[in-house]
């Protein structure tokens, strides 16, 4: 009984470290696509960040200045999607997908130019990275049965980032619906015309959330590479972006079920990781594939409204051009 | 107010008989030449010479003949790609899905080459052409299908698609089209009477000699499929409603033009075109069925469509473009070790950005200047 209760705590534990990047990109996207920009680009800034945060960890050895050039890098990708997109009304998809690739290729060629190892950056020591916290009292509570177990494995022991992760789901909500700028966000995203005829600026609305975007992106991104991992791979994003993308949609761009969406996505890979071969009664030994393929699956079909029903921000991929 | 727009209407249409060629001409040669500026700030951060990569490169890509020969080998797969998103372009439908859809038409031919094998080569060919096209167009039906009558957008379905063929594909090269008793996963070699020939094979057999290099028949078919999508766009019926559908999808509704299935239509060409880039890869070089055979070439696809303007002249240029790039790219890495193929997608991803997301941001001060 312990074992399979020590299981289900490391299958939560490993959802909430896979969820972790998974949220701030989504929560970011949210800001970006409440406006009224379409966020292709998750991906992009998260291995701009990614590759930004590892490579000034490894050079200043420190993890917060890591943290800060991870966040900054991204920021500035968020701006040039900004500069096509509000600036000069470009295609936003077309420009999300420039930059992701773009990125691709210069987080690598970089990382393989600079550091000699590659495309890696060099393994990270302990200060230059955001190592798991042991929280107060999960040594005390370890004797007690259950809830020891599941607070040390699944509360305690996680490093910074999760539990900035956590943290910024509600903030987000009570940013997004209680402030006024989360009211002009929504509306600059709904209806664009009656911001502008109340004398609100749509584009310094929607720089605003681009920036909000990249900050939560770069935090995505610094996790991956100095915190869940200890280097910067290349293309150590994976697809994280777009699955967060996919996490937003299926949330229906609201931030809790967003997180929702998030837990749901990181579950499937978590058991998908811990599976591997192993059959499951009824089903057999389910491909490891499939697993993976399910979040991709379900954004799908609740796009095509055959789970519930994703209603986009009106305005969303529509250039506002003040007069026409 | 009412006297500006006039005025700029007016301007616009006496500027109209030299605007027509000179900017559509221009554009492209800027677009190009910023974003190697802008790849050239990056060479400069990696400390190498920018004029010295790019003589490299270029030497690389047309230096001497079997360069030339993989640059157009290169080309054929951009072609393919470069096409299937202009296709969807013209109708206002962005395919992002262009690699999925190719690498399922790539099913298609492998599952036809691993069992014909004693077919002649001209029947496997003809099926194969059919194959290819059939997989990708199945593979963008579902999203085309979904965006006509559920209302789903093409972006993200055709993206999450591409991640569901690369979860099946790698599904059933691990499992069930893998070479028994061999690690990595790939299906075994083709029957040699599958192979597409590859052209120096063929010049030789015509009494004249070529650089060796993977060029093979298919670059043929992507000449074909160049006229045909002209054909299709500009001189068929099916072409006009898509295009009308692309520029103004009231105006189309009012003309009589069904949006659904025209949409259907578009989006399952787009995939076939893109399935057909597999007949390159999969039948004319490798013979074999490999795990992530595209290898980005539907993203390409984006660039070469943006960069050729949509038009099959235009991406045959740009996919030629591309290919000197990609083959360049590798020969400059053996020369400049610090300068990996991924200076290439640098590239690729600038392009994208310029031509595509700032477009408005050239063309405006463009025309103003050659006014």
């Amino acid at each position: 009984m312990s074992e399979t209760a020590l299981l289900i705590a490391l299958l939560a534990a490993a959802t909430a470290r896979g969820a972790a990047p998974l949220v701030l990109a989504a929560l970011g996207g949210l800001f970006a696509e409440r406006s009224g920009i379409v966020d292709i680009g998750l991906e992009g800034k998260m291995l701009a960040a990614a590759f930004g945060a590892a490579a000034t960890a490894a050079v200043t050895g420190s993890a917060w200045a890591g943290l800060g050039a991870g966040v900054a890098a991204s920021v500035l990708v968020s701006l040039v999607h900004g500069f096509a997109c509000i600036t000069h009304n470009g295609n936003q998809v077309v420009s999300g997908m420039a930059l992701n690739i773009t990125l691709s290729g210069l987080t690598a060629a970089l990382g393989y130019a600079w550091f000699h190892e590659g495309g890696q950056t060099p393994l990270l020591g302990p200060g230059a990275r955001f190592a798991p916290i042991e929280l107060p009292g999960a040594a005390a509570l370890a004797g007690v049965p259950g809830v020891g177990t599941a607070y040390r494995e699944v509360v305690s022991g996680h490093n910074l980032l999760v539990y900035f992760a956590a943290a910024i789901v509600p903030v987000a909500a009570w940013i997004v619906y209680r402030t006024r700028f989360g009211l002009r966000l929504r509306a600059v995203g709904e209806s664009p015309d009656a911001v502008d005829t109340a004398g609100i600026s749509v584009s310094v609305t929607r720089y605003r959330a681009l920036v909000m975007s990249g900050v939560l992106c770069g935090v995505s991104g610094a996790y991956l590479s100095i915190a869940h991992h200890a280097s910067f791979i290349r293309d150590m994003s994976a697809g994280k972006g777009y699955l967060a993308l996919a996490a937003l949609i299926f949330g229906q761009w609201r931030p809790v079920p967003t997180l929702g969406a998030c837990l749901l996505f990181a579950f499937a890979d978590a058991l998908q990781a811990r599976l591997q071969g192993t059959p499951l009664p009824l089903l057999g030994v389910v491909p490891v594939q499939l697993i993976q393929a399910i979040p991709y699956i379900l954004t799908v079909c609740l796009l095509a409204g055959f789970v519930g029903r994703a209603v986009a921000p009106r305005a969303i991929g529509i250039p506002y051009l003040k007069e026409r | 107010m009412g006297r500006e727009i006039i005025r700029g209407v007016k301007a616009s249409v006496s500027s109209r008989p030299r605007c027509r060629w000179v900017a559509p001409a221009l554009l492209p040669v800027i677009n190009l030449a910023l974003a190697l500026l802008l790849s050239a700030v990056v060479v400069v951060l990696i400390g190498e010479s920018p004029t010295r990569a790019l003589w490299l490169l270029a030497n690389g890509a047309v230096g001497n003949a079997e360069a030339v020969g993989y640059t157009l080998y290169y080309a054929t797969n951009f072609v393919f790609t470069g096409l299937a998103v202009a296709v969807a372009f013209h109708g206002g439908l962005f395919n992002i899905g262009a690699e999925g859809q190719a690498y399922i038409g790539g099913l298609g031919v492998a599952l036809l080459c691993l069992g014909a094998g004693g077919w002649p080569t001209a029947m496997i060919v003809a099926a194969a052409v059919v194959l290819a096209a059939a997989g990708g167009a199945a593979w963008a039906f579902v999203p085309a299908w979904l965006q006509a009558r559920r209302g789903s957008h093409v972006v993200i379905t055709t993206i999450m698609f591409n991640f569901i063929a690369s979860a099946l594909m790698t599904h059933l090269l691990v499992n069930v089209l893998i070479k028994p008793g061999q690690q990595s996963p790939e299906t075994r070699e083709f029957d040699p009477n599958t192979w597409l020939p590859q052209l120096h094979d063929v010049a030789r057999s015509l009494g004249w000699e070529i650089g060796r290099s993977p060029l093979n028949l298919s670059v043929l078919v992507a000449l074909a499929a160049g006229v045909g999508v002209w054909i299709y766009l500009w001189h068929t019926r099916w072409g006009y409603e898509l295009r009308a559908l692309g520029h103004n999808e009231t105006a189309a509704v009012y003309g009589g033009i069904l949006p659904a299935r025209t949409v259907i239509v578009a989006m399952s060409s787009s995939g076939a075109l893109a399935g057909l880039m597999s007949l390159n890869e999969v039948m004319g070089v490798q013979h074999r069925l490999l795990l992530n055979f595209p290898g980005g070439a539907g993203y390409v696809g984006i660039a070469v469509a943006l960069m050729g303007r949509n038009h099959p002249l235009g991406i045959g240029l740009a996919a030629v473009l591309f290919g000197a790039l990609y083959q360049g790219g590798s020969e400059l890495s053996f020369d400049m070790p610090n300068l990996t193929r991924d200076m290439v997608v640098v590239i690729q991803g600038l392009i994208i950005l310029v031509c595509g997301a700032l477009e408005h941001a050239l063309r405006g001060p463009l025309e103003a200047v050659v006014r």
